[in-house]
This record gives C-alpha cells, sequence and structure tokens, in this order.
C-alpha cells in the first residue's frame, strides 16, 4: 500500500512539476503575478511529493518488502539497517529518484530562501528547475520505474553488493548527487538571466551561494568515494581516472571555475557572458556525468547497444539542456554588456586564467574519457585511455594552477604590479623553496616528483596565510590580530579553501613518490621488517558477520621496538553475492599510514601479506576537508546572510529591492 | 556510485578466486628484474577488468599477463620488447597509455592544443578590456565643469 502511495506521489509530483515548469514562464513573460506566484508553492509541494515517493522506497527497503522487484534485486533480509537505507540509493532506479529528489529540494529551497530575488526572475528560475525535474520524473516513470512489483515475491533478496556495505560508500551517493544536482540551480538562473536578458553584480551574488554550495558537496563527496576506494579496494589507491571517477571530476573542476568567474561578475561586473556559459557547461557536464554512469556507454558499447533506452532517454535530455540552453545563449549573450575595465596585470586578469586553467584541464579530462568511444566508433580501433595518459595530460594544468595561484589571490583588483605582490610573498616563496630542497636533499635516489610538490604544495599554503595575513593590514601585532579574527569571513574561506588545495596537492604527490611497499608470505610469530617498522603475523582466525564469514589476521605493528598497534587486516566472504572482498586494516598516523592487507594461505605455511606505508595519505582527505571548509565559511559570509536577513524582515527596513 | 560500474561488473562477472594482486610466488628473485616487470605491469590493463592494470588487478588472467611479462624479461627481452610482445597479442586495448600513433594524435594534441587557444582567447579579451581602460574617462558636461571650476575657485 505504502510502495503504491509512492508510486502515485511520484506521478503527481511530475504533474506539479509540468505546472511549474509552463505557469511561471507564462506569467513572468506576461507579467501576471499570480502566475508567477504559482512557482513558489508548487516547488515547495513537489519537493513534499517527491520526498513522499522517496520515503515510501526507503520503507520497501527498510521492511525487506521482496514484493517490489528493486528490494529484491538489492537487498537481503540479513543486511544490517544501515545498509537496508543504503540500499535504496545503491541501485539505479533508486538513484535517479534520488537524483530527482535532490533536483526538486533545490527548487524547494530557492523558493524559500530566494524571497529578495525580483519577481519575475524568480519564477522563471523555479520555472526552469522544474523543467529539468520533469525531464527526469519522465525518465525514471517510463524508463526506470523503483516501484514494480513481482507477481510472485521470493523469500528473500539478491543482496547488495558488498563492495558497497560501506559507511564511506552509504553516504558517498547524496553527497555528490547534492554536489551534482546542486549546478542545477546555476544553471537554472543562467538560463533565466538569459530569458531575462540581465545579468548584474545583484543576479552573481544569488548564483554563487548555490554554485558554492553544489561544488562543496561535490568535494565532500568526491573526498568520501576516493577514501572508500583506498580502504576498501584493497590496494590503496585513491584515484584511478575512472570513466565514473571523471564524470564526478568535470563538473568539479566546472564548478570550481564558476566560483571564481562568478566572483569577478559579483565585485566589477566583467565576465558576464562568459559565466552564463559556464554555468551552463557545469551542469552540462553533470548530465554528461549522469550519462556515463547511467548508460554503460563507456563499460562497453555493446552493452550500451544492447539496452540502449535509458542511455538514449538521458541523451536526449542532455542535447535538451545543454542545447537548448547554448542556442538561447548563442541568441541573447550579446544582450550581456561588459562592464568593468582592468589591466593585464590584475586580480581579473588572474581569475580569467585561472578559467582558462580549469574548464581546459576539465575538458582534457572529457576527452581523454570520451576517446576509447570515439576511436572504437570512427576509426575501429579498441584501445584504452587510462591513468598514465591522464596523469601526463591533466597534472600540467595542475602545476601551473598552483604556481601563479598565490600571486592571483594576492594581485589587486583593476590594476595591480607582479613585483608588489611577489615582494609580498617573498617570504611563502623563500620557505617552499627551502623545504622542496630539504627534501631533495633527504631522499636519496627518488624521483624529483616529491620535492616539486613539497615546494608547489607549501608555496600554496604558505601563499594563502601570507594573503590573509596582508588583509590585516598595518599596525602593530595585536592590532593586527584583533583584525585577522574580525576578517569576513569570505576572506578565511579563501585562504582556507586555497591552502586546502596546496595540501593536497602536496599529499597526492608526496604519496606517489614516497610509497613504500612489501610483499611476501608471512610465517606466524615470525617477524619482519617494512620501513623504519616490525610487523609480526600473529594469529589468523575464521569469523563469522552478520551476513559474511570473515578471515582475520592479528598483526603487531612495532616501531623503534615499541609495540605502537596491533591490526586486524580480514578478508570477507559474503555467501549471498559469492563475493569476497579484503578489510586493509590501517594505522592512521598523522604523517603516515600503515596499510596492512591478508591474501590467501600458502600450501607450504604461512600467509601471504601485503605491506603498505602511505606517507601523507590523510593529508589528501584533509586536504580535501580543508577546501570543503573554505567553501563552507565563505558561504557564510556576512553579504550572503544580510541578503537572507533582509528576506525574513522585509518590514524592518526600506532596503532597495536589489 | 564512482566506483559503481566497476563494482556491478565484478559482481556480474563470473567471480574468480580471491586472489590478490602480485603474489609473493610470481616475483622474480632479481630486484631489479622484478622492479621492471611491477613498471610494465602497471601500464598493462587486465582485460578482464574494468580500468584496473594486471598489477593491481586481481583476476586470474592478471596473473597470468604478470607471469607473461616476467616469463618474457627473464628471457631477456628489453621493456618495449616486452609490452610490444603483449600488444601483438591482445592489441593496444591492453596499453593503458595509448600510442600516438594514427588518430590519437588528436588525444595527445587536444589538451595544448585547446590550451593554447583558451589562452590566446583569453589574452585577447584581456587586451581589449585594458584598452577600454586606456581610453579617456567620459568627459565632463559643461555644466559639471562649471560647477568643478566654481569649486576649485572658491
Amino acid at each position: 500500500m505504502i510502495t503504491e502511495l509512492g508510486h502515485f506521489a511520484l506521478i503527481l509530483a511530475f504533474m506539479v512539476a509540468i505546472v511549474q515548469m509552463v505557469v511561471p514562464m507564462v506569467g513572468a513573460a506576461k507579467r501576471w503575478p499570480g502566475w508567477m506566484a504559482v512557482a513558489e508553492p508548487a516547488a515547495l509541494l513537489q519537493f513534499i511529493l517527491t520526498a513522499f515517493s522517496f520515503a515510501a522506497l526507503t520503507w520497501a527497503f527498510v521492511t525487506s518488502d521482496f514484493s517490489l522487484r528493486l528490494v529484491v534485486m538489492n537487498s537481503h533480509s540479513l543486511k544490517p539497517m544501515l545498509y537496508k537505507i543504503a540500499g535504496t540509493w545503491g541501485n539505479h532506479e533508486g538513484s535517479m529518484l534520488l537524483w530527482v529528489l535532490i533536483v526538486t529540494l533545490f527548487g524547494a529551497a530557492a523558493a524559500v530562501f530566494g524571497g529578495n530575488l525580483p519577481p519575475t526572475l524568480k519564477a522563471r528560475v523555479l520555472a526552469v528547475q522544474s523543467s529539468i525535474a520533469v525531464a527526469f520524473f519522465a525518465f525514471i516513470l517510463w524508463t526506470s520505474n523503483p516501484f514494480l512489483r513481482l507477481a510472485v515475491p521470493p523469500f528473500d533478496g539478491q543482496d547488495l553488493n558488498p563492495l558497497l556495505q560501506d559507511p564511506g560508500l552509504a553516504f558517498h551517493p547524496p553527497f555528490l548527487y547534492l554536489g551534482y544536482v546542486g549546478l542545477s540551480m546555476a544553471y537554472s538562473f543562467a538560463v533565466a538571466a538569459l530569458i531575462e536578458g540581465r545579468v548584474d553584480a545583484a543576479w552573481a551574488r544569488w548564483v554563487r551561494p548555490w554554485t558554492l554550495a553544489a561544488w562543496i558537496f561535490l568535494t565532500v563527496g568526491i573526498a568520501l568515494g576516493s577514501w572508500w576506494a583506498y580502504y576498501e579496494l584493497g590496494w590503496g589507491g585513491f584515484w584511478f581516472w575512472d570513466p565514473v571517477e571523471n564524470a564526478s571530476f568535470m563538473p568539479w573542476l566546472f564548478a570550481a571555475a564558476l566560483l571564481h568567474s562568478a566572483i569577478v561578475v559579483e565585485k566589477r561586473e566583467a565576465l558576464k557572458s562568459w559565466t552564463i556559459l559556464l554555468a551552463i557547461l557545469a551542469f552540462g557536464f553533470s548530465l554528461i556525468g549522469t550519462f556515463i554512469v547511467r548508460s554503460g556507454v563507456i563499460t562497453s558499447v555493446h552493452a550500451f547497444a544492447n539496452d540502449p533506452e535509458r542511455g538514449i532517454f538521458i541523451l536526449m535530455i542532455l542535447a535538451f539542456f545543454t542545447g537548448g540552453a547554448l542556442t538561447l545563449y548563442a541568441a541573447r549573450s550579446h544582450v550581456l554588456e561588459a562592464k568593468g575595465v582592468f589591466g593585464v596585470i590584475s586580480r581579473e586578469s588572474a581569475l580569467v586564467a585561472n578559467n582558462v586553467l580549469l574548464a581546459v584541464s576539465s575538458l582534457v579530462v572529457f576527452v581523454g574519457t570520451m576517446w576509447p568511444l570515439v576511436a572504437e566508433m570512427a576509426f575501429d580501433r579498441k584501445l584504452s585511455v587510462g591513468p598514465p595518459f591522464f596523469d601526463m595530460a591533466f597534472s600540467p594544468f595542475m602545476v601551473v594552477l598552483g604556481a601563479i595561484l598565490p600571486v592571483g589571490a594576492m594581485l589587486p583588483w583593476k590594476r595591480g604590479t607582479l613585483g608588489r605582490t611577489l615582494y609580498a610573498l617573498r617570504y611563502a616563496l623563500v620557505l617552499a623553496v627551502a623545504l622542496g630542497v630539504l627534501a631533495w636533499a633527504m631522499q636519496t635516489g627518488r624521483s624529483g616528483l616529491g620535492p616539486v610538490a613539497l615546494m608547489l604544495g607549501s608555496w600554496v599554503v604558505f601563499g594563502s596565510l601570507v594573503d590573509l595575513a596582508a588583509r590585516t593590514g598595518r599596525g602593530t601585532f595585536n592590532e593586527r590580530l584583533g583584525r585577522l579574527t574580525r576578517l569576513p569571513r569570505a576572506d578565511w574561506g579563501k585562504a582556507v579553501a586555497h591552502a586546502g588545495l596546496g595540501v593536497t596537492i602536496f599529499a597526492v604527490a608526496g604519496l606517489t613518490a614516497w610509497q613504500q611497499e612489501d610483499i611476501r608470505v608471512a610465517q606466524l610469530g615470525e617477524p619482519y621488517t617494512v620501513g623504519d617498522y616490525r610487523l609480526t603475523l600473529e594469529e589468523v582466525n575464521r569469523e563469522q558477520g552478520p551476513n559474511y564469514l570473515a578471515t582475520v589476521g592479528t598483526v603487531d605493528l612495532q616501531a623503534k621496538g615499541r609495540s605502537i598497534a596491533t591490526l586486524y587486516p580480514e578478508k570477507r566472504v559474503y555467501p549471498v553475492a559469492n563475493m569476497p572482498t579484503t578489510e586493509a586494516a590501517i594505522d592512521y598516523r598523522f604523517l603516515r599510514d600503515v596499510y596492512v592487507v591478508i591474501g590467501d594461505p600458502q600450501a607450504g605455511g604461512g600467509w601471504v601479506m601485503r605491506v603498505y606505508i602511505k606517507p601523507l595519505a590523510n593529508w589528501i582527505w584533509g586536504g580535501a576537508l580543508l577546501m570543503a571548509l573554505g567553501g563552507l565559511l565563505s558561504l557564510t559570509d556576512r553579504r550572503f546572510r544580510v541578503a537572507a536577513g533582509a528576506r525574513r524582515a522585509p518590514a524592518a527596513a526600506g532596503l532597495p529591492a536589489e | 556510485m564512482k566506483r559503481l560500474l566497476l563494482v556491478l561488473f565484478l559482481a556480474l562477472a563470473p567471480v574468480a578466486s580471491p586472489v590478490l594482486a602480485v603474489q609473493p610466488d610470481e616475483m622474480l628473485s632479481d630486484p631489479a628484474l622484478e622492479a621492471r616487470a611491477r613498471d610494465i605491469s602497471k601500464g598493462l590493463r587486465c582485460l578482464v577488468c574494468r580500468n584496473e592494470s594486471i598489477d593491481e588487478s586481481h583476476a586470474s588472467l592478471a596473473r597470468d599477463l604478470r607471469l607473461l611479462v616476467r616469463e618474457r624479461l627473464t628471457a631477456g627481452d628489453s621493456d618495449t620488447e616486452v609490452v610490444d610482445f603483449i600488444v601483438a597479442r591482445y592489441g593496444e586495448y591492453v596499453l593503458l597509455q595509448p600510442t600516438g600513433q594514427g588518430a590519437n594524435w588528436i588525444l595527445w594534441a587536444a589538451g595544448p592544443a585547446m590550451f593554447v587557444l583558451a589562452a590566446g582567447m583569453g589574452l585577447m579579451f584581456l587586451r581589449g578590456r585594458q584598452r577600454a581602460s586606456g581610453g579617456e574617462p567620459d568627459r565632463l558636461s559643461a555644466e559639471e565643469q562649471a560647477r568643478l571650476d566654481d569649486i576649485l575657485k572658491g
């Protein structure tokens, strides 16, 4: 019964979305306030209906209702509760329902928090947002309906894929989707502005928080996924340049570019047309990502050809929204008059350079991801484009970006001089070079990657500190310290996010350059040495988990003759899914992880053991978290909060409308 | 969701016995040769996996390939000879780093070309903005000029 109600709510939400797409759009064109006002309650209603529908599906998973096809395919009565819930979005149909739920969530949020928007712009934004929802409601209802029943329900389900039964992955898709889909808001604002024919500083100020929020969610989502891959897949890799990863990385890069170009629109009213284009492209790449993941076209052209229905549908959605918006852009972008004049050496130029680098690097990832497909269709060549290509083709852009970032971040608006900015950064530069040289001297006979990355990363980190210090102006130490605490949160956000990037750059390269690996057959009770550590496999036991069987090793880890940790690497077999997984045991420390994996028993006694010493591993995600934290600080900046406050108390002051 | 396809693929593929990647019994006793083998393995794709090198893969086919690489190396092949041997057998699909041959130049040139194009467009835009800044600011109207003169006089 609840399932049917959920299905019904989904259809109702589809109807509401159609109304919300049409009525406010017409109302805005004709200046009919009543028609425009439909958008707000419709957005809320649409969200409530979709949320109910999603809750109904979750309920079916929680109660293990095996009359639902989807639940049978992806759940099992013995599965822990967390994964029953996570199972709701751990499959195609459920994840698409989550997708559209988030579209409507953002629509509802815009309806609630968008009180200070001009009524026509607000009506158009909500109508465009709803048109996206309409497309995906149709996609779900016609090609991926999660509410289909089975005539003969089986006694138990086929279980969720064991690799997905992990807390890191349980929350990874919601974050990623909040990011992906959050970019739809920037898209809706861009299209609404094109229809309106007006982009100004106020527009940029409205768009920026939504983009920022989407970018924060994407950052956290990608970091969670990468962390999951690190500890779950059993060899401690954290990024694979897999098409599915690239699908989330491309929108992230575009969102980062959009964030920065929106600043120029907000502060200087320049780069308007480019910012609109970026907003369209950012969401376009979200849709491309959805297409890549959902159609299976990259995994195998043949899988796509055998079951093209879903893929073609998403391709049509992609073509309509990107193509439509770009056509509108071509027709209307000339009305966006460029203002703001500035010299070649200026903050504006630095942000243009940032945009060039981020956009091109994202397109490089795109070309690399799509190339196997193009090569097969156009040249009949079956080839692979793997990590070595991306490392080579992508990294240079990040190196240049890191090198110019501290300078660009400190250049004044309008016109600056390189000399003065570099002079302000002299200590950061000297310190970064010194650290690089030190690392070079301390390591022997390894690649230059580590030292160079240390130099680059610390240059970015120290550069952000110098930037922050420079914002406090002149005066005694105490005066400046006082001012530091009162700096706008946007300044703090900028410094923290940039420092986070520096940390991540350094960590990625440091881990790659300085990792140590040891593979051997370990005998019970016989200690052996890896790097500075002594490991002893003390015992191996069989254990029974809720829905798996495990082989658990007990490993004593010693450093400098002292036992610092006992690790329990596991090997699991999930009988229902008939699938083995490895659960690495990791001793997390600030400067390094010791990563231990147990393998198979050997005929001659002993067990295969793999041990990795991974320096700076935590710093990768620490850097990503810093970036997200920086975004969060910036999001809570006074200028956004004040705008929100003005909405809550409209009678309080005679504020100008814009 | 990220590795979902990998995961689905693994789940659907007939599950090989749970061997880990490189096994101790595969490794060559000569560390220099073994290091070369590892390097080569990292650039070769496991054919039945999704975007994994044979060095990382748990599949039995990857193990066969790893053994083949080591066999060729022990037989005295150079690194390129080993790779050529494997490519001749399995096609260029095994190469994780695509060659520059044929139409692949488009792939390799795409990044630099797009960068040059984008940087050029960016520079042209900046030059335009700068020229705009070099132009005279709007002249004062006669009325404003008169008022300014008045103030300066006063």
